[in-house]
């Protein structure tokens, strides 16, 4: 009753090839964008701004990222982190380089860094496949690790191997440092985030993407009708990577403030977002947020609640928290093994009939 | 039909329950209440280091509550959240503590990863760090870092005071050319930290230093103890947290490698870094800060009125007071209470504000008539901190363990660390942090 789309009519191809094409869809996502731009933001303190809104943007950036590669395109990477970590020193060693850089352009920049090096570690891609493929990435994430602690060109030969985030700006707007309000960072990530889904919305529902999804689906079939391999591959590795670079440099930049290697871009880093895809849904740009809201938000609800709500010792909850995140992952999966992204279809095909079932 | 219908009502169940749940309730405080968030850890590979810790700061305070009934007649809570050691969950911790009632007036986070993370922080916030023994060296510096306080040894502190013991152990500096030390150090922030110090003095006293990273979590030793074996250095230093300090331990029992020359940080030298290794241990040491066990009136008093009043967080603990992380514990809550009473004088109020604290830190004066009056006589040596030195005295001894009696023991004097080795890498670094956050060094005249 409230999904029914009766009576839109499109009477052009765009409007048929809109994003959204139905009309409360639409006025669903322009109400969210609403509130993400004008409501968030002048009620959001310290506490709600760093500990939730900043890591989920961020978080839901480099899930795309990694969405794009093995949602879209099919070929498993266990090397997340490790293109984050790219992404942080590029914009790390920018910063300090070029102390009058804008900060868009640091991101920006460490994007196509991450692009390039990613391109690279894709290289394998072309003669490995499915798992033998995570095993070489696998090996980008503790090689890349290794280099940044290795060689102290790269965190500046500071005596502890940790990068700090100097004060930048964006357009005059500070957004790194901690003197930069939260208010400020968080429009900053909202903005990159918001432009960053929809050119990923438009390159996957294009030629591109549907090369992708063709080469996921069955390579050799997509060979034989045309679909170059090396480019497609390729392709996907450099747009994932440049996704991933772009969040690693927020995510270093605006959230943290400073990251040590070994421990901001571990391999448990890696795992965090491919479980926060497959919770969310494989080959969706939604299913990227939801996943990353649900990895995040919930072991954060969970202990606010046992410590704050029911008195809990810090410990126990934490213990508790870890046993619920992990059996809701498994109750998630079992009832719906396409992810979170699923859920809302099947979500909003119910509420197209209701409530008339049949 | 059915089925799609309980997966939608689950869906939307699960988003209401995470929305309601996120904001966190802040505690509501009956009255004026001293808020001391404790970023502590009792979970993970670096539990068996953070829980002691956090029992003895977070018993020290329940002492001063129900023995004194607070700090001048205020309570003091201490709000503990759980970080794992890691720090994007201090980091967590910190913004969600920090306004709590009428705001924290002091953090340790016992994690030298979290402090890197905190101090800009504390600093836009105005609120003191207290790291104890950990952090970063070059916070010494008051006129750059103006809130952070590592009071009253740092890692290259300890660095020195362990090459002072090979000196004393070799008979002369001059026996050290020559000599091979291996660094078997946490591949972090936390233990590449002493690295600079110790190739200094390399440099200086002609041994060489071999480095040896173990990475998170430290349970996988067995290639750097095989490069122990086939380097056969003289000395092992180790700057090692958590499980990583007991397999350490063990690995170099199993390569029979002589204890009594393995010199641990002080993060690497409790109770339970050794008794893992049973027998094998004997002989072990570390450098150490404050005294050990449990033979102090503040000790007695915690037993009696926090642990025998059931007012203690962790009330099996109660067996395990006295134990060396445990101490640091108490040494912090200490300085922490000591500053805040100092706050509370200067100012006379009875709400003393994180600036407050940070300048009673400022002028902090702890002296060993006043440590006997805390009913900590001999626990350590007198604090004296100032705006332009961060760190005050310092005096480190070596602890050894004894296996048989399962305690250690202090087995040298406490000596003052080689500050003119350390002076300037402190100036160099504090400067070159200065540098590149674009801060003006301060003039504490």
């Amino acid at each position: 009753m409230f999904y029914r789309e009766t009576g839109q009519f499109k009477t052009n191809y765009s409007d048929d090839r809109a994003i959204f094409p139905i009309a409360q869809d639409r006025y669903g996502i322009m109400i969210l964008l609403a509130i993400a731009f004008f409501v968030i933001p002048f009620t959001v303190d310290d506490y709600w701004g760093n500990a939730i809104f900043l890591p989920l943007l961020i978080y839901a950036l480099i899930a795309m990222g990694l969405n794009v590669l093995v949602g879209y395109c099919g070929q498993i990477s266990l090397g997340t982190a490790a293109f984050m970590a790219v992404g942080s020193y590029a914009s790390f060693k920018l910063m300090t380089s070029f102390p009058g850089l804008d900060f868009t352009i640091v991101v920006l920049m460490s994007g196509l860094i991450t692009a390039v090096v990613g391109s690279l570690f894709g290289l394998p891609s072309l003669r490995i496949k499915g798992f033998y493929l995570a095993v070489a990435t696998l090996a980008a994430q503790f090689f890349i690790i290794w280099l940044v602690n290795k060689v102290e060109w790269f965190y500046n030969y500071s005596a502890t191997g940790q990068i700090n985030a100097p004060e930048r700006t964006a357009l005059m707007f500070p957004v790194t440092g901690p003197n930069a309000p939260i208010l400020y960072k968080y429009f900053f990530c909202l903005i990159i985030v918001v432009l960053a889904a929809l050119v990923t919305k438009n390159i996957v529902r294009g030629r591109i993407g549907r090369q992708w999804m063709a080469i996921r689906d069955m390579d050799i079939a997509a060979e034989l009708i045309g679909v170059r391999p090396l480019t497609t591959k390729l392709s996907a590795f450099a747009v994932s990577s440049f996704l991933i670079g772009m969040g690693g440099a927020l995510y270093f930049g605006v959230w943290l403030g400073a990251a040590e290697p070994t421990e901001a871009f571990g391999i448990d880093q890696s795992f965090l977002i491919l479980f926060m895809i497959i919770v969310g849904g494989l080959g969706t740009i939604l299913g990227s947020f939801l996943g990353a809201a649900f990895l995040w938000l919930f072991p954060i609800a969970f202990k606010n609640f046992m410590v704050d709500s029911l008195g809990l010792s810090t410990a126990m909850s934490e213990h508790l928290q870890i046993i619920l995140m992990g059996g809701l992952i498994i109750f998630f999966l079992i009832v719906e093994p396409h992810g979170l992204a699923r859920l809302w279809q099947i979500t909003k095909e119910k509420l197209r009939i209701w409530p008339f079932p049949h | 039909m059915k089925f799609t219908k309980a997966k939608f009502v689950t869906g939307m169940a699960s988003g209401l329950l995470a929305a309601t749940l996120l904001a966190p309730v802040a505690a509501v405080a009956d009255g004026h209440e001293l808020i001391l968030p404790s970023l502590d850890y009792r979970t993970g590979p670096y539990a068996p280091g953070g829980i002691p810790y956090a029992n003895g700061y977070a018993d020290y305070f329940a002492l001063l509550n129900e023995r004194d009934g607070g700090i001048n007649g205020v309570k003091a809570k201490v709000v503990p959240c759980e970080t794992g050691y890691n720090t994007k969950k201090g980091v967590e911790c910190y913004e969600k503590t920090k306004n709590i009632g009428s705001g924290a007036l002091a953090y340790m986070p016992l994690s030298t990863g979290i402090t890197y993370q905190l101090i800009p922080k504390v600093t836009a916030d105005k609120i003191p760090l207290v790291t104890i023994g950990y952090g970063r060296t070059s916070a010494r510096n008051g006129q750059v870092f103006e809130y952070v306080f590592n009071p009253p040894a740092t890692y290259w502190d300890g660095a020195t005071v362990a090459i002072k013991h090979v000196i004393d152990s070799e008979g002369g500096a001059d026996k050290l050319k020559g000599k091979k030390i291996a660094l078997v150090y946490h591949n972090s922030a936390y233990g590449k930290e002493p690295i600079r110090t110790l190739q200094a003095l390399s440099e200086k006293m002609g041994f060489e230093l071999t480095l040896l990273p173990v990475d998170h979590p430290g349970q996988e030793q067995k290639a750097t103890w095989l490069q122990v074996r086939r380097n056969r250095p003289d000395w092992v230093f180790m700057w090692g947290w958590g499980v990583m300090n007991q397999v350490a331990i063990k690995e170099a029992a199993s390569i029979r490698f002589p204890m009594e020359k393995f010199v641990g940080v002080w993060w690497s030298g409790g109770e339970n870094d050794v008794l893992p290794a049973g027998k094998d241990a004997h002989g072990y040491k570390s450098v150490v800060f404050t005294a050990v066990g449990d033979g102090f009136q503040t000790h007695e008093d915690i037993k009696a009125y926090v642990y025998g009043k059931g007012k203690a967080v962790d009330a099996s603990f109660e067996q395990r007071i006295g134990e060396t992380h445990y101490n640091r514990g108490i040494y912090a809550g200490a300085l922490v209470a000591e500053a805040i009473r100092k706050a509370m004088a200067d100012n006379d109020t009875k709400k003393p504000t994180g600036v407050m604290v940070k300048d009673a830190f400022e002028g902090l004066e702890i002296s060993d008539e006043r440590w006997a009056e805390l009913g900590l006589a001999n626990f350590t040596g007198a604090v004296k901190l100032s705006c332009a030195d961060h760190r005050g005295p310092s005096k480190i001894a070596v602890q050894q363990w004894d296996a048989e009696a399962k305690k250690w023991s202090i087995i040298s004097d406490f000596v003052e660390p080689m500050d003119d080795v350390t002076t300037p890498l402190i100036k160099a670094d504090s400067e070159a942090y200065a540098k590149e956050n674009n801060i003006t060094p301060r003039d504490c005249k």
